[in-house]
């Protein structure tokens, strides 16, 4: 199988300049820039089949084409690098292995979008991803390929790094942009989306890191070479970050379409200690747990979607049948309730109180009502919210009670003392 | 315009209004915690959300657009049950201490729950305690954070009415708390605003407080007469309890909207000036030492200005009215003292009184009625000091002064001077103050509060006050008080009630022309 986005991890310093320029590095963006025009690019984007790889699958190319061209405001490129989504961990090393295949993609994005500068905003723990970058960075300013005139073309970019300050919420969209600009990450509401009404007022383009790093190929090997490695309507290959109770945790570039079953038995080596499977969340704790008969999905975002469920970030986490789900379910559930943001009343004090709800189930002080009302409280966070932070509560959480309701009840002994 | 519909209402709207608008304009309630129309949209608190058709979830009234066509259900099974769901989200760690919180009665927890909660609690987990309850924000307001529902209605009006910044919210999810940024105090001359805005019990007011449960209170449609904007206002008060607060009437004020005047708010020089309605009063007709009754008093006025009268020498009477009383006072005077007994001196302006004004709603001239008096009175500048010289000098027989604090305005030498040439100084007011002491005759006069009629505020518009209870003790009203003395004076100015002398007032005053109490209404109406 081809690789393309970790073709060069592992490689000895693949993250310097020099080794990239000798893998046919920022021929992509040699490509486009001397050759195409900013539609075309975004043309071939389109027929790539490329789908938003921060966990929504939004097509990218169409995204790009939300940008009106009649609006003489600047424009904006941000990436999405905050990668707070628990189980994922693959931007992280495009960061440290690859930066510059990443900032390749980020000069053809802005050469379509009409671009002349990017943020990348990197989750604030990701010290060394931010210093290679920030390297990367520099090794590109010294050789043109960033600054004024790059490639020796009239096209100016400047790239800017913005650290997060450590919460999951920045990691939607919006409230990074509100993150960005200084102030309390807090989502906005919608419309106006991005594209229109952005960073600074302005229009613009959030993409996530995996994203743009699929970009250089695209335009250096044809959108056709791409969309024919994925499965329909979503092209590429995709970052899985595979982790749990497996023999061999990590991140595995697989094309979109592989199943599960694969991911877990052949390329992760199977169930750690020869134990069976319980579950597996397929797209980071967002996305509703699966269970074992539930494997052979493609992992692409259509056939998940079909499911119940969500590709989401690619993270996945597997659990074995020593797990106890209630355990697993607070676990989720402390998350979000740590996370939520608190600017809307459901999720802010909706996730709190499913955590409390769970969590004293779980310490055995639950009682027979909880679980009439759990599903109900749960479901009443999701749909109700300004961003899709609540539907993840309502989602993941709601899942393993729906899904594993008899652990819930064995964990409910005294009865109800009314 | 785009043309929708609202539980089968049909209403045509500009557009960019908003859902919540038009049902607004319709009149059909839907509940709201963080909007209010003169802030900016935040959509935080998700109680709003009615169902519109060809749209998969509820959607926020208050964000969200008309279009051409929609069909707009407010009470739909859907939206019913979102509400509800809200409420309980919000009611989670809202603590249950209404029978001790200040808010009750005008609690819009307490409201829409009875309107759209009425749940079971669901609720066997313990509350999240939050750091500061009953914690002073400054002067005027208290902040308890744990009944705050975070709907940052105070936190928009800090920062888009009065752009002082002092408040926001601060950590995350359910441990979020409002709260003033560090080394900020709450102190600007509009923090009262927060606690009316404040849709549940996190802000209450310092001097409210533990004084009266609402539901006590009666409320009166009344203009603010702490300077010349004229704020809209509704007087609050009770007089069911009069063993409470040492017997006063009125307990609070509250702004009363008026888009063209004051809109929602009103300052805390003119919220906190109440207490003179009910303190430090005249109660009685005084002369000199002795309490007399008003027909003594009258009398007393009638026999000093009937030998002018006879003599010819009306030039020896001075009145110095004030900007403070109604015009329908002011009027009265005029036909008393201007056209019954012309060649008295009369003015009503005085110098230096004027405070701080800021650039919003408070401004420096104080009386709440000087384009009113300017209107009616139409007088000739200076005479206030021609009266007071010539008083000093003993060239006025008669002083009757209208509320002006003598005293405070030209020093307690003058004013001693004055009782002393004078024969007969009249004191007509309100409330005590240093000339009432020098006075020989103190006659009681009602305030605002207890007086039907009309102020003209700085934009020439003129404003209805209507009086909430009667005058206390023997106070009259200033136009009652002289329409006695005409009688006695045996050139009688007779009315029924305010509202006659503003028919006539109207029919004698060009711009007053086309006026009468049913055109002003509680908008009120410009001057021509």
């Amino acid at each position: 199988m081809e690789k393309i986005l970790s073709r060069r991890f592992g490689q000895e310093n693949s993250h310097r300049l020099e080794n990239y320029l000798k893998d046919s590095g920022y021929e992509g963006a040699r490509k486009a820039l001397t050759q195409m025009t900013p539609a075309a690019v975004i043309d071939e984007v389109k027929k790539a089949n490329l789908r938003g790889l921060g966990g929504a699958g939004f097509p990218t190319g169409m995204k790009w084409s939300f940008i009106n061209p009649a609006n003489p405001k600047p424009r904006y490129l941000v990436i999405n690098g905050d990668e707070g989504e628990p189980g994922t961990f693959k931007d992280k090393y495009i960061f440290e292995q690859d930066p510059h295949a990443f900032l390749e993609g980020v000069i053809i994005t802005c050469f379509a979008i009409g671009s002349h500068k990017a943020y990348v905003y990197i989750r604030g723990e990701y010290l060394k991803s931010i210093a290679r970058l920030q390297n990367a960075i520099n090794e590109a300013y010294q050789n043109g390929f960033l600054g004024k005139g790059i490639l020796g073309t009239a096209f100016d970019l400047e790239v800017v790094v913005h650290q997060g300050a450590g919460a999951y919420i920045c990691g939607e969209e919006t409230a990074l942009l509100e993150s960005l600009e200084g102030k309390k990450g807090f989502p906005r509401l919608k419309p106006p989306f991005p594209a229109v009404i952005g960073l600074f007022g302005c229009p613009t383009v959030i993409n996530n890191v995996e994203t743009v790093a699929c970009v250089g190929p695209i335009i250096y090997k044809g959108a056709e070479w791409f969309a024919k490695l994925g499965c329909e309507k979503n092209g590429g290959n995709r970052l899985f970050c595979i982790s749990g109770h497996v023999n061999k945790p990590g991140v595995y570039e697989l094309p979109n379409g592989t199943t599960l079953r694969e991911m877990i038995y052949e390329h992760a080596g199977g169930i750690l200690n020869g134990r069976a499977l319980k579950a597996v969340i397929p797209g980071g704790i967002s996305a509703p747990i699966l269970t074992p008969d539930q494997i052979d999905v493609k992992m692409d975002f259509d056939s998940l979607k079909a499911i119940g469920s969500m590709a989401g970030s690619g993270g996945v986490i597997v659990m074995d049948d020593s797990t106890d789900m209630v355990w697993a379910a607070m676990i989720a559930a402390r998350f979000f309730a740590h996370e939520s943001c608190g600017q809307c009343s459901p999720c802010r004090e909706g996730s709190g109180w499913v955590y409390r709800n769970v969590k004293r189930i779980f310490d055995g002080e639950g009682r027979p009502h909880d679980l009439l009302n759990l599903p109900g409280i749960i479901n009443n966070i999701g749909g109700n919210t300004i961003c899709a932070f609540g539907d993840a509560i309502t989602m993941s959480v709601g899942s393993y009670v729906t899904k594993f309701r008899s652990e819930f009840e064995s964990k409910i002994k005294r009865p109800n003392p009314i | 315009m785009p043309k929708l519909t609202i539980d089968g209402k049909e209403i045509e709207v500009p557009a960019g209004t908003t859902i919540i608008q038009a049902a607004d304009k319709l009149g059909i309630a839907i509940p709201r915690y963080c909007y209010h129309e003169a802030l900016p949209v935040s959509g935080n608190c998700r109680i709003c959300m009615v169902d519109v058709e060809k749209m998969a979830k509820p959607q926020i009234a208050c964000y969200t657009p008309v279009a051409e066509g929609m069909v707009v259900k407010t009470t739909s099974q859907k939206v019913i049950d979102v509400r509800k769901a809200v409420l309980e989200f919000l009611l989670v760690n809202h603590p249950l201490d209404c029978p001790v919180c200040d808010q009750a009665g005008e609690c819009k927890l307490q409201d829409y729950y009875m309107d759209h909660g009425k749940y079971d609690s669901r609720l066997d987990d313990v509350k999240v305690k939050k750091e500061k309850k009953a914690i002073s924000l400054g002067p005027t307001v208290m902040l308890d954070q744990e009944r705050c529902i975070l709907c940052t209605r105070c936190v928009r009006f800090t920062d888009n009415i009065t752009k002082t910044h002092e408040f926001g919210v601060f950590d995350r999810g359910d441990h979020s708390q409002l709260d003033l940024y560090p080394g900020k105090e709450l102190n600007n001359n509009y923090s009262g605003n927060v606690v009316d805005i404040c849709p549940v019990g996190a802000l209450t007011d310092k001097d409210f407080r533990f004084k009266c449960r609402v539901w006590y209170l009666s409320k009166t449609n009344s203009v603010c007469p702490g300077c010349s904007m004229g704020c809209n206002i509704t007087v609050e008060w009770d007089r069911s309890r009069p063993h409470q607060q040492k017997k006063a009437r009125v307990m609070r004020l509250k702004p009363r909207l008026n888009p063209d005047v004051n809109n929602y708010w009103m300052c805390d020089v003119g919220r906190y000036a109440y207490p003179s309605i009910d303190e430090n009063r005249i109660l009685t007709p005084q002369f000199k030492n002795d309490l007399i009754s008003w027909e003594k008093a009258i009398a007393m006025i009638a026999q000093a200005i009937m030998p002018l009268r006879n003599e010819k020498r009306l030039d020896k009477i001075g009145v110095l009215a004030s900007a403070q009383l109604t015009n329908e006072d002011l009027f009265v005077i005029r036909k008393l003292f201007k056209d019954t007994l012309k060649g008295a001196h009369i003015d009503f302006k005085m110098p230096e009184q004027s405070g701080k004004s800021d650039d919003f709603l408070l401004k420096a001239d104080r009386n709440p009625n000087t384009a009113g008096a300017l209107a009616i009175l139409e007088l000739q500048d200076g005479v206030t000091q021609q009266v007071i010289q010539k008083a000093k000098e003993g060239q006025i027989d008669v002083l009757y002064v209208f509320g002006q604090d003598l005293v405070k305005l030209f020093g307690k030498v003058t004013v001693e001077q004055i009782a002393k040439k004078v024969k007969l100084f009249i004191y007509q007011g309100s409330n005590i103050n240093d000339t009432c002491s020098y006075a020989h005759l103190n006659i009681p006069s009602a305030v605002y509060a207890e007086k039907d009629g009309t102020f003209t505020n700085v934009q020439k518009r003129v404003q209805r006050i209507r009086s909430a209870f009667l005058p206390l003790g023997e106070a009259k009203g200033d136009w009652e008080i002289l329409s006695l003395l005409s009688q006695t004076l045996n050139t009688p100015i007779v009315y029924k009630n305010s509202k006659e002398i503003f028919k006539d007032m109207s029919a004698t005053i060009t711009s007053f022309s086309d006026m009468s109490y049913d055109k002003i209404a509680d908008q009120g109406m410009i001057l021509k």
